[in-house]
């Protein structure tokens, strides 16, 4: 059985285009945060994680090793982990498995990610082999395009209910982004905006898709007995859930994505959840894409296969909704890739911690977060509750 | 107004030289006379296209080719209207997946042979579910491109 574990404490670059500083100093600045805000010396750090999506991302290989000091990492424990898109969450979850194990007591988590150093895109390109899929996928968007076409064929959503539902997510995270102080994407936009913006990856328009960001989170994870200690507060890790499938992007359904129906599952068995959408307080739903938000609310089971753009439209997942998805303004307006899970993670822990600022969902104490990644191939959850 | 800061401008160059292996070879020498390949698993029975040496699902070797029909529907699609650098295709070009008859996996290539500068036009012609046949490069270097695309029939 796994031992108790607890973050204590987030720290967030402010996310954006940061020709400011060079790379290490952008770690160091997420790093820095989270010292100062929990107060732990940083000598007390028994292992870092650290994670991007491809190194290539800034044209540097093994992106660990050149953050080491920004990490104050030297002396000690280093691991790399990389899934991708879904990089930030299993960045949380390496670091909760090693403290869960018993063999550290306090890991330090990072993410980050550049993306206005590099050609984004093209690098996305090349996490798929020259063989065949290269040719096809355009990057990250082509791909989730193609996802959430196959999906609004299956359901038969008729197309003016989807541009709305999509534009109604648009506007809303876009308003949320305003909120918080760490987003990226601050902008007004209306649903008519959205609805007639210009076509990226039919049916993706502009403004349903990501920004590129450059950012970092650093979050600590800490064993029950830590905690204890210190005397601190904690977003407790009450289950974690990660599964994919195939390689090729046509080996599997993808409108109904058993990769995050599966992951989600499996969190949800370890945190005693039955019914989602009654049991959550708030999810940090990874969303590049507006139509792709739309698909996870479904195979996470807060609603029905199809039904989502309907519950989307009554307000359901909105701000003062049912089940507020994405309050932070969400990956649609900030994504440094390789850092966006963790921001997940560190999103859903300020929640359940009551620290989320202007953008807290009142009383919150049982949050999901999630990231995904690859041609369509992994999603990764975690569960954070107030309680142990 | 705030500081601007320095840059520098860099890039990587690097050359590979990636194995085929047996079975990506056959398949692209198949490609290579208007033939496409698939290969199927003796536990569950699928034809996986393109040929592979070993069936995902099962993890056993697969142990039969098999000439696939050139023909299809199209499961779903996507079209792309932005530019990254090195892209391979140049845009816009319509992304799909196409369920080739007598085949159990969806093959990822291109569907063309209309306007694609009219999105309109795109949008009256292309639907799920519709026939697509594969429309063959005069010529073919062994390459998944040797298909220009999959036209409407
Ligand atoms: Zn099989």
């Amino acid at each position: 059985m796994a031992r108790p574990v607890g973050i204590i404490g987030t720290g967030q670059t402010k996310h954006g285009k940061r020709m400011d500083v060079c790379y290490p100093e952008l770690v160091r600045e997420a790093v820095m945060t989270v010292f100062a805000e929990t107060g732990i010396d940083p000598g007390d750090i028994d292992g870092v994680v650290s994670g991007t999506m491809p190194s290539m991302m800034e044209g540097i290989a093994l992106t660990h090793f050149y953050f080491a000091d920004a990490m104050q990492a030297s002396g000690k424990q280093i691991l790399k982990t990389e899934t991708c898109g879904s990089t930030g969450v299993s960045i949380a979850h390496t670091a909760y498995y090693w403290v869960a194990s018993g063999m550290a007591d306090l890991v330090l988590a990072v993410g980050h990610e550049k993306m206005n150093e590099g050609d984004s895109q093209a690098t996305m390109t090349t996490v798929a082999e020259p063989f065949y899929q290269r040719f096809f996928i355009a990057g990250a968007p082509g791909v989730f395009s193609m996802q959430s076409q196959m999906w609004t064929d299956r359901y038969g959503i008729p197309e003016d209910k989807l541009r709305d539902a999509a534009a109604y997510i648009s506007v809303t995270h876009h308003n949320s982004a305003f909120d918080n102080p760490y987003a990226h994407i601050k902008i007004r936009v209306t649903m008519d905006d959205v609805k007639n913006a210009r076509i990226i990856t039919y049916p993706v328009r502009l403004l349903d898709v990501c920004p590129n960001s450059d950012g970092a989170c650093a979050v600590i994870f800490a064993s029950d007995k830590m905690i204890r200690k210190l005397g601190k507060k904690a977003a407790w890790v009450k289950g974690v859930g990660y599964s994919g499938e195939e390689y090729y992007f046509g080996d599997s359904d993808k409108a109904v994505w058993q990769a995050a129906i599966q992951a989600a599952k499996q969190a949800y068995k370890q945190a005693g959840i039955r019914n989602p959408r009654k049991e959550l307080d708030v999810a940090e739903v990874y969303n590049p894409f507006t139509y792709q938000e739309m698909l996870f609310y479904e195979c996470f089971g807060f609603c029905d296969f199809g039904q989502a753009p309907d519950l989307v439209l009554k307000g359901t997942f909105g701000r003062k909704g049912e089940l507020p998805c994405d309050p932070s303004g969400g990956t649609l307006c900030t994504n440094p890739i390789g850092a966006t899970g963790l921001i997940r993670t560190a999103e859903a822990a300020l929640q359940v911690m009551g620290k989320a600022g202007d953008h807290q969902v009142p009383g919150a104490k049982l949050a999901l977060a999630h990231a995904m990644g690859g041609v369509d191939q992994f999603n990764g959850i975690i569960i954070l509750g107030s309680e142990k | 107004m705030t500081k601007e800061y320095k840059t520098i401008k860099t890039e990587l160059r690097l050359p590979y030289e990636l194995a085929y292996g047996a079975t990506w070879t056959r398949f692209f020498e198949g490609m290579q006379e208007k033939k496409i390949y698939g290969t199927k698993c003796p536990k569950c029975g699928k034809v996986l296209v393109p040929a592979r040496s070993f069936c995902p699902k099962c993890f056993v070797d697969t142990d039969k080719w098999v000439e696939v029909s050139q023909e299809g529907k199209l499961t779903a699609w996507s079209y792309t209207n932005y530019r990254y650098f090195g892209q391979p295709v140049d845009p816009p070009f319509i992304g799909a997946l196409i369920r080739l008859d007598g085949t159990d996996v969806d093959l990822l290539h291109l569907v063309g042979g209309i306007d694609l500068k009219n999105f309109d036009e795109v949008k009256r012609t292309i639907k799920n579910g519709m026939k697509v046949k594969a429309v063959w490069s005069d010529e073919r270097k062994g390459h998944i491109l040797d298909i220009r695309y999959f036209e409407p029939v």
